[in-house]
């Protein structure tokens, strides 16, 4: 797995520009004072029909255009055939926690599914996952475990490891679909603000990974986002993150309020966490100040876990604007 | 002596099997907030209800249960509706441990588009959902779909809450 995920990083430094340098693994950052971490955000104001549904097709288009755009591809499957190798199990790991107005769009899901098959990965070797079964089916998922067809599963069906991971202050037993059934991962959050953390995006989204999402909500999540992100297992397997800003929340996250919630029709994509989730913060602070409300940090809940998961004990990416390379496509 | 110490754990024991009684009744109450099929017109319980205590409250709002710990928390009790087969929405009652913990929730969210409307203590409406206080109880509806009757469908369901609250 690891000589794998070695040429993936291989390659793709063959393909990146001097100076944004982006790895296909968001652990330690492994680039130099110089190096930029990528992020791409893909808009689409045409995204949805009258009726506000998304329409398939320019969503698809819209994740080509981000997916391209970050790794400089000339063509859609050339990003996948990078991200993934024939032979691996592909993890997607949604969030489906609040139901079907608010998750992880499935379209967005059936988009990227199709993406892997084209890029040479069978059906059964793509797993759609998150906390529990009961949680994907009312977001509108099918469950399956049929050979032949891509996966779909709660880590409450397959279990949690026995035997906790350690780091600071988390400690915590990972889902077996993490840690047994996937090779890799690509995480699919959404784009939430979140009352206590301030923020709901890539590096919370592996709450739903742990058996004990609850301990670790203490002060703001802060510093145990950061530290489960550094858990080895989460580490070595969580390659990239597509999150979906289709429809957000700038309040009252990360919870169903309909009444916080909008519509930016977008995409981000990265495989620097730290550095997405630090580009997305700026997306609910834009829709707030718009919007006259307070920022995060004057409601006294800024995300203080992008700081310390940038830090030198951490090194899970960078929160520093300056060493992010931002693209809109 | 020993019969005087036997007479106070007797009394010690029913004084805690009464506490207990008095917090399932109030529990059960926020169970019976919730409308059955039709008792609102129009409205269907497309599923069974769901409660959860301080103790397992973050199965059902897992990274916001604190919020409402803090506040004061008892119980909440959720259910699913659909209105004319069309719009989906889910109700939650909250049972807080007195009115002002409810406040506190009800005032810790912004009012942003919101029509205030005659409605227990007070009361919110958005296009999408509506929220409102009444004693000790949160009560929250947010619909899954848009539509122009939306709000005024949302009402009536509220009332129908409300009504139950009353009794």
């Amino acid at each position: 797995m690891s000589n794998e995920e070695g040429t993936n990083r291989r390659d793709f430094l063959k393909t990146c520009v001097a100076g944004s340098i982006v790895l296909g693994s968001s652990d330690a950052l492994a680039f130099g004072k110089s190096a930029k971490s990528r992020v791409v955000i893909a808009k689409d104001a045409m995204l949805r029909g009258k009726d506000s549904a998304i329409d398939p097709t320019r969503l698809s288009a819209m994740l080509d255009r981000a997916m391209q755009a970050f790794y400089g591809a000339k063509d859609a499957l050339g990003p996948w055939k990078r991200l993934v190798r024939p032979g691996q199990v592909v993890g997607l790991k949604i969030n489906s926690l609040v139901g079907p107005a608010f998750c992880t769009n499935p379209i967005l899901v059936e988009v990227i599914t199709q993406r892997l098959q084209q890029a040479g990965i069978k059906p059964y070797d793509i797993v759609i996952w998150d906390r529990k079964n009961s949680e994907l089916e009312h977001a509108g998922f099918r469950l399956s475990s049929v050979a032949g067809r891509v996966r779909c599963m709660g880590s409450d069906a397959i279990g949690y490891e026995d035997v906790p991971e350690k780091y600071g202050v988390a400690s915590c037993c990972l889902s077996k679909i993490l840690t047994r059934t996937c090779d890799v991962v690509i995480n699919v959050p959404m784009l939430k603000d979140h009352w206590s953390a301030g923020l709901s995006c890539s590096l919370k989204n592996m709450y739903g990974v742990i058996n004990n999402p609850t301990q670790c909500h203490a002060t703001g999540c802060n510093p145990a986002v950061a530290d489960v992100n550094m858990l080895p297992t989460i580490r070595k397997k969580i390659i990239f993150t597509v999150c979906d800003a289709t429809s957000a929340c700038y309040h009252g996250g990360p919870f169903y309020k309909p009444e916080y919630v909008w519509t930016p029709d977008t995409l981000i994509v990265g495989s620097d966490r730290v550095a997405l989730d630090s580009t997305a913060v700026h997306i609910i602070e834009r829709k707030r100040a718009e919007l006259g409300l307070k920022t995060l940090e004057a409601e006294g809940r800024p995300p203080l876990y992008l700081a310390t998961a940038a830090d030198a004990q951490h090194l899970l990416g960078t929160n520093d604007p300056k060493r992010i390379s931002l693209l809109e496509v | 002596m020993m019969v005087r110490t036997r007479l106070w754990a007797v009394a010690f024991i029913a004084l805690i099997l009464a506490v207990l009684i008095a917090a399932g009744c109030k529990h059960q109450g926020a169970v019976s907030a919730l409308p059955q099929s039709n008792e609102v017109p129009g409205w269907e319980k497309t599923s069974e209800t769901r409660t959860f205590t301080a103790a397992n409250l973050s199965d059902y709002i897992d990274g916001g249960a604190e919020q409402y710990l803090k506040a004061g928390f008892k119980g909440v009790s959720t259910s699913e509706y659909k209105f004319q087969g069309k719009i989906e929405a889910v109700a939650d009652v909250y049972v807080m441990s007195d009115p002002n913990a409810a406040k506190s929730i009800f005032e810790a969210d912004p009012t942003g588009t919101a029509k205030s409307i005659p409605l227990g203590d007070a009361a919110r409406l958005f296009s999408q959902s509506l929220v409102f206080r009444d004693g000790p109880n949160l009560v929250r509806i947010a619909a899954y779909q848009a539509g122009d009757d939306t709000p005024q469908n949302l009402t009536q369901l509220a009332q129908g809450i409300e009504k139950r609250l009353s009794k």
